[in-house]
């Protein structure tokens, strides 16, 4: 049935908008922005912080247009004295218990408290603002907390609790002691935190952010002693634009590799390769399983925040999980191997940084189980898509005036299998390509397996495969990775094959990618936006199988041996084990 | 940073743990269960200390966070058991503006805890309260059910040795 329509005034001007729209949204078709601040669409949507009050005739009081439904007849004012100066004020007792050192704040320029403040027109704060002193908490490998910025709107541990499931941070205390933190104020290192980064895109101010590792990195490329090399994850190319004003879903593989080798890394190979050899191992393994060899369904492992979540809160579920490690381990350890014996580069003066949509992905690089025979650790550095931003322009290169530039040869070469590993549900299609072709000895009529497409949160197809039904699933965001693990637990779900990514989205959503503010994350498609760029790049690729990349089949015919062979597990493989999720002192 | 809000150690009996599990198997699934749980759980332990609310939080299948948040919210609730002398200092408006707070500094001082703290032998536990009602008497300090009125800090010490 469709909602009936609902006719109302918003500062005089008529607006007919479907039953159960709030008012901020009404007032959005009429063109009209109320600012917002703890509102984020889907996530928090609490009416706390008072900035988007409104009149409505015949209330008694000012109504947060967030949470505030539509009714017939009613009338709306979004911009009368009273409502300015109550937002005003709000901004300022908020203001007044908020550390202002904007000029050298993590966010500068895209903190959302800032630009409600330029655009509420505030340019003085009435109250006492005895410059608070930092309240850093650094103990996490991933981000950075610094309590004196926070404003107490939520929008983290409404991520945390209600879109991720880990519920790792909230409001401790009360009154103006009231603070986010984790269970009896132990450090982040210490709780069941997944790494998402999650809470990071949705903080308005510079209260949260990732470790920045930049620094790390250009002492590296001014280091005559070290071999640099880099690679980029599949998604980074269809966002990193936005650091530089380009629309959402702007692919810019070509300039992104003509920055990197500005930026003086000695070789620029992409993590695209990696994602196809994942799926040589992957759909090997799975091929195995589907012939009785383990146990099904099979779980993709790429997603370091999924696999962390896994280890703590759904340790039956480990002997599921993939072998293979993620496409970010994998290209480490095949430049500190192969690469290195090509180049004839001792593995220990190579230098690998990988850019990554992911805050996770730098606690995986630390994982001890991910070390080599060699004793390398496959990555050096992982750099989220802002971090490498960052650096671009501390270069001083006008990025949308680069021209494109092409990817090392060596490990440069990708398919689109890999370039749709960047969003949700595309390592099962890559995987289903090459399993389904292998399987069935013959060439499938078409590539593309839309069922498994989109921004649902979860997702299930079945496919007829060399005579057998594969029934697979995707989900993404932890609370629907849950959703899926239950089912399972409890004999209602069943499934072959399930790809599982910690942030909704997958990749093109991921803690690590581009800032933008509420009224952009609420009302534009970001994931689903940036996931076309990739279908795009996939769709006019001259390889869309892993299979068919040149470089695979080098790679094996020469190092590897076959997919799944002695070698490739030494390289490409690792286990991972249950881990407590609460820390008690004794 | 480990766990500096209680400071008395864990001990609760299996017979304890036991009549949790079942008050945890009465309430969960039920909208608004935490409170009732909570509640129940500081009856049986006397206190919350991080155990109890782990036992609660994977009970009720909802995250430690969220149990702390509220515990810590309400002053009904508290990390540390009472001691065998419970003391509460009034910082109520009368008595603040007679100088409650050097009263409380006083007691901190001697005994080397805050409020919301016990002393590791157990003796002393230390509250601020609000009005008690001798606003007459101000500033006012109660040892369990004796009522110390018109304190000076210097007396603190001798009233805390008086008790065995």
């Amino acid at each position: 049935m469709e909602p009936k329509t609902v006719n109302l005034t918003i500062d005089n001007i008529p607006v007919a908008v479907p039953e159960g729209t709030t008012v901020l949204e009404a007032a959005r078709s009429a063109g009209i922005k109320i600012p917002t601040l703890c509102f984020l669409k889907d996530v928090n949507e609490i009416g706390a912080c008072r900035i988007c009050v409104v009149e409505v005739k015949g209330a008694r009081s000012l109504m947060a247009s967030c949470v505030y439904p539509v009714a017939e007849g009613m009338e709306v004012f979004t911009n009368t004295p009273k409502v300015r100066h109550s937002r005003q004020l709000t901004l300022e007792l908020i203001l007044s218990n908020h550390r202002m050192d904007c000029l050298t704040c993590s966010r500068n320029a895209h903190c959302e408290l800032r630009q409600l403040a330029s655009d509420l027109g505030i340019d003085a704060v009435r109250y006492a603002n005895d410059q608070l002193p930092p309240q850093m908490e650094t103990t996490a490998l991933h981000l950075i907390r610094d309590n004196s910025k926070c404003i107490l709107c939520r929008r983290c541990t409404a991520m945390c609790r209600k879109i991720q499931q880990a519920g790792v941070i909230g409001p401790n205390d009360r009154g103006f002691a009231t603070h986010i933190g984790c269970a009896f104020d132990r450090d982040l290192a210490e709780v069941d935190c997944v790494s998402c980064g999650q809470c990071i895109v949705a903080c308005p101010t510079g209260a949260l952010a990732e470790q920045d590792h930049t620094d790390m990195v250009m002492e590296a490329l001014h280091d005559p002693t070290k071999h640099v090399v880099v690679g980029p994850a599949p998604s980074v190319r269809a966002t990193l634009g936005e650091c530089f004003g380009m629309p959402v879903g702007t692919n810019v593989e070509g300039k992104m590799v003509t920055a990197l080798k500005r930026l003086g890394f000695d070789k620029v190979f992409d993590v695209d390769t990696a994602a196809d050899f994942t799926i040589m191992e992957e759909g090997t393994e799975f091929i195995h399983r589907l012939q009785g060899d383990g146990p099904l369904p099979l779980i993709t492992s790429c997603s370091p925040g999924w696999i962390r979540y896994c280890e703590q809160h759904a340790p039956q579920f480990l002997p599921n999980l993939s072998s293979c490690k993620s496409p970010q381990q994998m290209f480490g350890a095949l430049v500190k191997s192969y690469y290195a014996e090509q180049a004839g580069v001792d593995p220990k003066d190579i230098y690998v940084v990988s850019i990554m949509p992911c805050t996770a992905k730098k606690y995986e690089v630390q994982r001890e189980e991910q070390r080599m025979a060699n004793g390398c650790m496959p990555v050096d550095v992982s750099l989220t898509t802002r971090e490498l931003a960052r650096m671009i322009t501390q270069a001083g290169m006008m990025f949308d005036h680069l021209p494109d530039g092409e990817f090392d040869p060596m490990l440069g070469v990708s398919t689109g299998a890999a370039t749709i590993f960047g969003a949700s549900g595309g390592v099962m299609e890559a995987a289903l390509r090459t399993v389904a072709e292998v399987l069935t000895g013959q060439e499938l009529k078409s590539l593309d397996f839309t069922d498994v497409r989109g921004m649902e949160g979860v997702k299930e197809a079945s496919y007829d495969i060399a005579g057998r039904t594969v029934k697979v699933c995707a989900a993404s965001g932890l609370t629907n990775v849950k959703k899926v693990l239950d089912g399972l637990a409890d004999g209602s779900l069943h499934y072959d094959f399930i790809e599982f990514m910690a942030c909704p989205g997958g990749c093109v959503n991921g803690g690590g990618q581009p800032l933008h503010s509420s009224d952009t994350r609420s009302f534009t498609d970001l994931a689903g936006l940036r996931a076309k760029a990739l279908y795009t790049q996939d769709a006019g690729q001259t390889y869309r199988k892993s299979h068919d990349n040149p470089v695979v089949k080098k790679v094996y015919a020469e190092y590897l041996g076959e997919p799944g062979s002695h070698k490739a597990h030494e390289l490409l493989h690792c286990t991972y084990k249950e881990q407590k999720r609460y820390r008690t002192d004794d | 940073m480990p766990n500096v809000k209680t400071s008395v150690p864990y001990r609760g009996t299996p017979e304890q743990e036991a009549r949790l599990r079942e008050i945890i198997a009465l309430h969960k699934g039920q909208p608004g269960s935490t409170m009732p749980v909570l509640q129940a759980a500081q009856d049986i332990f006397g206190y919350l200390p991080e155990e109890v609310q782990i036992m609660i939080a994977e009970g009720l299948d909802i995250p430690l966070s969220e149990v702390y948040g509220v515990v810590s919210f309400y002053t009904q609730f508290s990390l540390n058991p009472k001691g065998r002398y419970q003391i509460s200092v009034c910082l109520g408006t009368a008595c603040y503006v007679k100088g409650a707070g050097t009263i409380l500094e006083a007691v901190q001082k001697k005994l080397g805890i805050g409020p919301g703290g016990i002393t590791p032998d157990g003796k002393f536990s230390l509250d601020a309260c609000r009005c008690i009602g001798a606003c007459g008497l101000a500033p006012v300090m109660m040892i369990n059910e004796d009522v110390y009125g018109r304190l000076t800090p210097d007396q603190i010490p001798g009233i805390l040795d008086s008790y065995q």
